[in-house]
């Protein structure tokens, strides 16, 4: 199988001609690491993979082909080569999260997400670049420097998943997985021209995912078509014993109504789609707002009603978010002190150094600065204006969406993103930063389902559209993705 | 609510982090500029969320007492900075007196 | 002295670990003396990643806690972490309950030298326990052991009721024996599984207004509380007769030395910034599971002591002593009820039971002796078959060999014969034996009877039943 083939095969055709033997998982795990060789690369590296094992990775495919020879089958993603976000552990790789805190930490348990993947034969091939600990929407924040965008690599690839929208766009991977907390899988899907999807809170097991903010991680998939995605989706979620927050709803099928959509001339008829105001502000790029326009065309062609909605608290998304995220994430990262596993200062002389240097030579200053901001919201006199405050605005933001939803719209649609993807080192104020998650952060705040797909280029960067659905409302989200996907074609990606 | 350099300079020592003084001005002008953006949430009528009964339907899942404890692949060894005699090992308090001495 | 110008004023916040097989929110067991960190996991290690989940036998005995000392469960309560760093708690924070407990609102009565007298309870709420540190092992090193982090405890927290470091030692054994008899947990001060914080203030006699409280910390014993209590109350009256101002300090017990001496952990550093656990939900209790959890408590202590005394007619000294543990009062009820003799019982539990148990150091559960051996005993005695004295000989061999005492009586010759037609065959030949002792006794000579009963005992070789002889030789005084 050459490398184009491998970049050009969708991860369910792959596991189909795997699982037939037609070609084996060992060809797929090398055309996946010779790709990622080819773009990581020169000065152009993409820097999109932070740790992989050849041997380990051709291991796993070996054990993988004995048991399709002699079970016959080889799982949903027979031999599929994915790649995983630095935050997810998974055994026989580090999981270090782009910090130098966790520097050649391994961990000796797997995270849920990744059992399920590996149940259905995945191979895991790497660990991609992310901001450190999340936090960040370009990965300019990574220890190990930045990821680039494979469009334009003077340009960041988005965050905090950048490493794995990278990989998914590069080709060296069919499937990665990211994570969200503020719109971190979305938001570089959209800069990078993938899909990327954030599962309904409580969707997908956070057993395993380094924990930045409890109350909004989530981990998701990102893939080269909603197919794909659709399929990881189904793979990983579903209630788990080891996350108390994990939901007992039953997953969906969401991909079984693909194959009538793909026939049917009017799939979305039936269906009412919102566009809210609130995401399509005056100053909104042009070009990104022509991709928009065009994409509620087609979605109308679909047989889909598209009205106009409000979400009325959305302006207060941004503070809301970055008071909570702050604040959960100071306790969260409270457990990297030097002490059981990471980074420990050689120089600290007692404990109180051993705290100190450890966390401030082993953070960088975004974690940094959000730790303090974190504590600080939390802290005595500033709990009830901040912290008590900002979840009760964030009821509010929640009841925007249950509102809307209450009154018979199935799915909204808005862009992924305000901009293309910026220059790397182009933006350098933190709230200006902060201030690229405008479109997604509603959505974790909420807790409700929300995916990018490409819609389309400005300049020659990818432009992503988002579709939102009500809680456990997948199967409608993809049923409205799959459908735009097919009309569109190849307009998606010009 | 402005914040002051002894603010951070608390926050700092509360979240165990050293905080370079010549950074301080630095980081006392991003936490405001941060902070200033936030002021807007103190204008938001949130007094009927307060009303609404917090009456919650699920409880908290539960785990049976025997259930077994989650394996751990690798040992304790494996990934602890300093292990000795099965103990973890740290610099020995500065502040300690006695085998009580514990932070609350 | 100028403690009497003063009122003490106490309130006591006991921290009890709960008899769970696991861990409050991981899986690991929650036994006590394990090699050092071997029962963790990457829950209670904190690795990154790993999250907690609720164990629902410590909702169990905490809530049957809570009842049992008179509390209001409430139905819907929640977690939240308490952040600070400390290096045997691995996660930086602790999961604890703030302001929305799991119960409030008890009480607990107790008795002291002056009468009786209610003490309030605020709260109890659960909460995870942390790991150990030890400081002393390695030079110039603190060694830490994580067995314990996560272990689920109980913070039981009064009201400040209590006048008097008396007042103070009723309350801890009261709520001790209460839990003990819930066996909800070991309540080992000396082990660790019950811990006591005290505070405590001094205010002019006849003031309301409470003044500045201390908190104390450290003491291993009741009678360690009581008399760190007393040692702070004195230190606090001298400093305001002073005219000087007490700091609200936390302050360290030093038993050897008998002295408070505060604690250089630094205030202020205490902000504890308490948020919701996210990766909790609300723990909501059914009213079903309330009345269930209700229903199964078992008898406490005041009822227990109740019913034995009246039921058994056990004198109120006797009683204490009986039922001071629960498992030393199924013991009693257990050989009274099998022997129909509870006075004896009594006695035999008091006395050479609990002998047995103080030199030997086990536990009545752990005693070879079980109440129907020692109930057979009792019958042997009380129908004569082994005398009173023969009888701790019987008990002491039963001890060694597990032997059942009617077997141990008969193969250490310890039988008496209590058959009248032996013992009358035995009297007759030392009546025959001695003619003029007898016919001076049967006469009217009182005084001769022991002599005869000597005779018989030795003709008998030590077995006869001398009760039964003197009865048998009256009767025949008597004109028998």
């Amino acid at each position: 199988m050459n490398a184009s083939d491998f970049a050009s095969l969708s991860a369910v055709a792959l596991a189909a001609r795997i699982g037939a033997a037609d070609v084996t998982a060992t060809d797929a795990v090398d055309a996946s690491f010779e790709r990622a060789r080819s773009v990581g690369a020169g000065e152009d590296s993409l820097n999109l993979m932070l740790w992989s094992d050849r041997d380990l990775a051709l291991r796993d495919a070996a054990g993988l082909e004995a048991g399709i020879a002699k079970a016959g089958k080889g799982g949903r993603l027979a031999g599929v080569p994915i790649a995983v976000k630095d935050n997810i552990a998974t055994l026989g790789l580090p999981t270090t999260c782009a910090s130098k805190i966790l520097a050649g930490y391994v961990s000796p348990y797997e995270a849920t997400a990744i059992v399920r993947l590996r149940e259905q034969g995945a191979i895991v091939v790497g660990k991609t670049n992310m901001d450190e600990f999340a936090m960040g929407s370009s990965t300019e924040n990574s220890a190990y420097g930045p990821a680039r965008n494979p469009h334009d690599v003077r340009r960041v690839t988005g965050g905090s998943s950048g490493g794995s929208a990278a990989a998914v766009a590069s080709g060296v991977v069919p499937i990665a997985l990211g994570s969200e907390t503020g719109g971190s899988v979305r938001q570089p899907a959209a800069f990078c021209g993938v899909v990327g999807v954030k599962p309904t809170y409580g969707r997908i097991s956070r057993h395993g995912l380094v924990a930045f903010a409890s109350s909004l991680d989530q981990i998701g998939p990102l893939a080269r078509n909603v197919d794909d995605a659709a399929l990881a989706m189904e793979i990983m979620s579903g209630e788990d014993p080891f996350d108390s927050t994990s939901s007992s709803q039953p997953v969906g099928a969401y991909r079984d109504q693909f194959m009538s959509i793909a026939t049917n001339p009017a799939p979305l008829s039936g269906m009412k789609i919102g566009v809210p105001e609130e995401f399509f502000p005056e100053n909104l790029d042009p070009g990104i707002r022509t991709l928009c326009e065009r994409s509620v065309d087609a979605l109308k062609s679909l047989g889909a009603k598209v009205i106009d909605v409000k979400l009325p608290h959305t302006p207060l998304a941004i503070p809301v978010y970055y008071i909570i995220a702050p604040a959960e994430a100071s306790s969260n990262l409270a457990r990297f002190d030097g002490v059981r596993y990471g980074l420990r200062s050689e120089e600290a002389k007692s404990l109180r150094d051993l705290y100190a240097i450890t966390r401030s030579k082993g953070f960088g200053p975004e974690v940094t600065r959000r730790i303090l901001l974190g504590t600080y919201v939390l802290s005595a006199g500033y709990y009830d204006a901040y912290y008590r405050k900002a979840q009760m605005v964030r009821a509010l933001i929640t009841r925007d969406f249950g509102a809307v939803f209450g009154d018979g719209v199935d799915a909204l649609f808005t862009p992924t993103t305000p901009t293309t993807a910026f220059p790397i080192g182009g933006i350098t104020d933190p709230y200006e930063m902060y201030l690229s998650d405008i479109f997604t952060v509603t959505a974790n705040l909420a807790g409700v389902p929300a995916m990018s797909m490409p819609i389309g280029r400005v300049a020659g960067l990818p432009v992503g559209g988002q579709i939102i659905a009500p809680h456990f409302g997948e199967a409608a989200m993809f049923r409205v993705a799959y459908a735009l996907e097919a009309s569109l074609g190849p307009e998606a990606h010009q | 609510m402005a914040v002051t350099h002894d603010d951070v300079r608390h926050v700092a020592e509360l979240a165990r982090l050293a905080v370079d003084e010549d950074r301080l001005d630095h980081l006392v002008a991003e936490l405001n500029g941060i902070l200033g953006h936030m002021d807007a949430l103190g204008q938001v009528d949130t007094k009927e969320i307060e009303l609404a009964a917090f009456a919650p339907s699920d409880s908290t899942p539960v785990r049976a007492d025997s259930s077994g404890p989650l394996k751990m692949l690798a040992p304790l060894a494996s990934f602890a900075p300093s292990v000795k005699d099965g103990f973890i090992l740290v610099h020995r308090l500065a502040s300690h007196e006695d085998s009580s001495d514990r932070a609350p | 002295m100028s403690t009497d110008r003063y009122e003490m004023v106490v309130g006591l916040e006991v921290h009890v670990q709960l008899k769970t097989k696991s861990k409050a929110f991981c899986g690991c067991s929650a036994d006590f003396g394990a090699a050092p960190n071997v029962n963790t996991c990457p829950i209670c290690l904190a690795l990154p990643g790993a999250l907690p989940v609720l164990n629902e036998k410590a909702v169990e005995l905490a809530s049957r806690a809570a009842l049992a000392l008179g509390c209001t469960l409430n139905k819907v309560s929640v977690f939240a972490r308490k952040n600070y760093f400390y290096p045997d708690l691995p996660k930086g924070y602790q999961i604890s309950q703030f302001d929305q407990p799991l119960a409030s609102n008890g009480k607990l009565r107790i008795e002291t030298s002056k009468g009786e007298k209610t003490i309030g309870i605020t709260r109890v709420h659960m909460e995870e326990d942390a790991g150990k540190s030890l400081h002393d092992r390695y030079p110039g090193e603190t060694a830490i052991d994580l067995n314990r982090s996560g272990v689920p405890l109980i913070e039981i927290v009064s009201e400040p009721d209590m006048r008097s470091s008396e007042e103070a030692g009723a309350y801890l054994r009261t709520l001790r024996q209460i839990l003990h008899y819930l066996r909800v947990s070991d309540v080992s001060m000396e082990e660790g599984s019950l811990r006591v914080d005290a505070n405590v203030s001094a205010r002019p006699v006849g003031q309301k207004e409470l003044g500045t409280k201390t908190e104390v910390k450290n003491m291993n014993s009741f009678s360690g509380v009581e008399r760190a209590l007393d040692y702070e109350f004195a230190r606090q009256c001298a400093l305001l007769d002073r005219g000087e101002k007490v700091s609200q300090q936390t302050l360290l017990w030093d038993a050897n030395k008998g002295e408070a001496r505060v604690s250089r952990s630094k205030e202020g550093s205490h902000d504890y910034r308490y948020f919701p656990e996210p990766d909790l939900l609300p723990l909501v209790l059914a009213e079903s599971w309330i009345n269930e959890i209700t229903a199964s408590i078992p008898e406490l202590p005041a009822d227990r002591k109740k019913r034995v005394a009246d039921e058994y007619k056990i004198s109120s000294d006797e009683i204490e002593q009986l039922t001071v543990t629960p498992e030393l009062a199924d013991y009693f009820e257990s050989t009274a009820r099998q022997s129909g003799d509870p006075k004896a019982s009594a006695n035999w539990v008091m006395g050479e039971v609990q002998a047995a148990l103080n030199a030997s150091g086990l536990s009545i559960d752990e005693l070879r002796v079980r109440p129907a051996d020692l109930a057979q005993l009792i019958k042997l005695v009380r129908d004569g078959l082994v005398s009173h004295a023969a009888g701790k000989k019987v008990f002491a061999s039963m001890l060694e060999t597990g032997k059942p005492a009617a077997q141990v009586a008969h193969d250490e010759s310890l039988l008496q014969v209590g058959d009248d037609s032996a013992l009358a065959g035995w009297i007759d030949e030392v009546i025959a034996e001695h003619p003029e002792e007898a016919k001076r006794y049967i006469s009217g000579e009182k005084k001769l009877q022991g002599v005869l009963v000597g005779f018989v005992m030795r003709k008998s070789g030590g077995k006869a039943d001398p009760k039964r002889v003197n009865q048998l030789l009256m009767s025949r005084a008597d004109g028998g």
